[in-house]
């Protein structure tokens, strides 16, 4: 049966099943204030999520432990605690095998630990979702916000949105299944936020009523068959003599990372008409800009205000998702700005390389200013570096 | 830039995903021809055309409607045979080869034959297959064996897809249902009937 012939039925726990445009656009919110922890378990709760499992690190050790309480409720369908994350990440990929709606959280070192499951998720076309409520990931030792840990996953060939808030992180979680199971894309998505930032801190989130869900994932429209030991990817990994030393061995296994790159690519299309692009602007007709992902640009629109009391005027471009990168909104965006300022909570600035990247004219990025392994980033921090590059700047053209 | 366009190779040592070169899908009651969006009707006799004018025009039916999984498969089977038909009743050199799974053969592929080790039927170069149309085939299977195809033949891919459709085919289309394939099949008998096809090489 089709989710979508399931629309208007009613689960176990008394949620109808509601068109997801419906839920999104005009079922009626109430106004809560709670962490971004609590708002895993609400978004969970209406995200007919098959199983989750879970090991404890912080931040989000909380998040888990309440997707627990949704299986006591009877929400999740099925619960368990993993030996370690490396061990979590494998048993979400045997359930998605397996046909279910799959969802699980970790931070730092414990995506790390992990991280070998992430492109076997992308080559194998599981449609997992994990959150990452980042946090450092170095010696010594920190669990304080920092995102580096997005710049360590970007290439596995994961979906990536990163939310600035706790409204945005409620919708993405929600709207992130929708995308990531699309049978053209078919790909794990990871919904990240700054740990502790949102993880602990708490806002106003608007949600949607609890007595209605998203429909139920569709394992019949995905675009691989049924994992089994005959049938690759398991047959091209166990068997040698099919794979090896031809060049029509070889080019199989490029098109097969083309196709998981390619099914990134065709998630733009079904991401803009969710989130409303892949971007968002705010006076981008600056001649300065701000460009960043996360509370990073949530800092840096607060320094853009403190700037335009001065009279400098600065504008915003906030990226929401990661991969796919928005290269040609960012180029288009900045197409007219004399310096791009990116913001970011880690120490190698990966965003700021992602776009120089992608934009002609590269030398307007200022990388930074930037903060690590846990420091706050004050909106004053950014005011500062914006004013020392106008005043070099000003240096530079009079003499 | 140049708009990259989706035609037969061989193209080069290991073309580009089609997706990755800006080629998006297209939208419900639409086709692709090229990698250009289309009305899917369009779409339909471009297909029809090229299958009447291959040498060797053929059909690779895939798992999702070579078994009997439900009723839908059942129906799909039986109107790809339909279109079988008519184009062997053209063209007696029409082929219907089966990909029933992807099972690499054991203990080892044959390079010289096969296209892709997950499609061992899938031989078109030594079988001189000039138009082929893929239907059936799980959608990330499918991709990667158009991409080869387009990267190694000169032969022209048509894709009859259940879901989204595939940008790496030279002509796609979405939501294949069995009507739509029948009405592929009228397609291609109206314009046999026309006598059109005796001289047809295809508009794009």
């Amino acid at each position: 049966m089709s989710s979508k012939s399931l629309i208007g039925t009613v689960n176990k726990k008394g949620q109808k099943i509601v068109d997801p445009e419906y839920l999104f656009n005009e079922a009626p919110r109430e106004r809560f204030f709670m962490t971004g922890s609590e708002v895993v378990k609400e978004a969970i709760r209406r995200a007919s999520v098959d199983i989750s499992v879970s090991y404890p690190i912080t931040p989000q050790s909380e998040a888990a432990a309440l997707v627990g309480e949704l299986w006591v409720e009877g929400y999740v369908g099925d619960y368990f605690r993993g030996e370690n994350e490396f061990a979590v990440m494998s048993e979400c990929a045997g359930a998605s095998f397996g046909g279910a709606r799959v969802f699980t959280t970790t931070s730092g070192p414990g995506t790390l630990r992990a991280y070998e499951n992430f492109p076997m998720w992308v080559g194998s076309r599981l449609p997992i979702m994990i959150n990452f409520m980042v946090r450092g990931v170095n010696s010594p030792l920190s669990i304080q916000p920092d995102t580096l840990e997005i710049g360590l996953v970007i290439d596995t060939g994961m979906l990536i949105w990163h939310a600035e808030t706790a409204q945005e992180f409620y919708d993405y979680l929600l709207k992130g299944f929708l995308v990531a199971e699309e049978p053209d894309v078919h790909l794990p998505i990871a919904i990240c936020i700054d740990g502790f930032f949102v993880s602990h801190t708490k806002d106003d989130v608007m949600i949607t009523p609890i007595d209605m869900a998203i429909p139920p994932y569709d394992p019949y429209r995905s675009p691989v068959p049924c994992m089994d030991m005959e049938v690759p990817p398991v047959r091209m990994m166990r068997d040698p003599f099919v794979m090896k030393s031809n060049y029509i061995s070889y080019a199989t296994q490029a098109s097969w990372q083309q196709e998981t790159r390619a099914a990134c690519e065709r998630s733009r299309k079904h991401t803009v008409r969710l989130l409303g692009g892949l971007i968002e602007e705010d006076r981008s007709d600056a001649e300065i800009l701000i460009v960043s992902s996360g509370t990073a640009l949530a800092q840096g629109r607060e320094a853009a205000r403190i700037l335009a009391k001065e009279g400098i005027r600065v504008g915003t471009v906030k990226i929401k998702t990661i991969r796919p990168f928005p290269t040609e909104e960012i180029r288009q965006a900045t197409k007219n700005a004399r310096l791009i300022f990116v913001p970011e909570f880690n120490v190698v600035g990966w965003m700021a390389r992602e776009i120089k990247a992608c934009i002609p004219d590269n030398h307007r990025v200022i990388a930074g200013p930037h903060v690590a392994g846990g420091m706050t980033l004050p909106p004053e921090v950014i005011v500062d570096e914006i004013k020392k590059v106008l005043a070099k700047n000003k240096e530079a053209i009079h003499g | 830039m140049e708009k990259y366009r989706v035609l037969p190779g061989p193209e080069a040592f290991l073309p580009p995903a089609a997706a990755c070169a800006g080629v998006v899908l297209p939208d419900p009651g639409q086709g692709h021809i090229h990698g250009e969006i289309v009305p899917e009707d369009a779409a339909m006799e471009e297909a029809a055309k090229r299958f009447l004018s291959a040498k060797v025009p053929t059909i690779f039916p895939g798992p999702l409607v070579l078994w009997g999984w439900n009723e839908n498969a059942e129906q799909k089977a039986t109107a790809i045979k339909a279109l079988y038909d008519v184009l062997k009743s053209h063209n007696n050199g029409a082929l219907l080869i089966p990909m029933p799974d992807y099972r690499p053969k054991y203990p080892k592929i044959d390079p010289e034959i096969e296209i892709n080790p997950n499609h061992p039927n899938l031989t078109i170069w030594h079988n001189k297959i000039d138009v082929c149309m893929f239907v059936g085939v799980h959608c990330h299977q499918a991709n990667m064996s158009l991409k080869i195809i387009r990267g190694g033949t000169s032969c022209y891919t048509i894709a009859m897809c259940a879901q989204a459709g595939h940008e790496d085919a030279m002509i796609t289309f979405r939501d294949a249902t069995p009507e739509k394939i029948m009405k592929l099949v009228d397609a291609v008998k109206r314009l046999k009937d026309s006598g059109a096809s005796n001289d047809v090489r295809g508009t794009a």
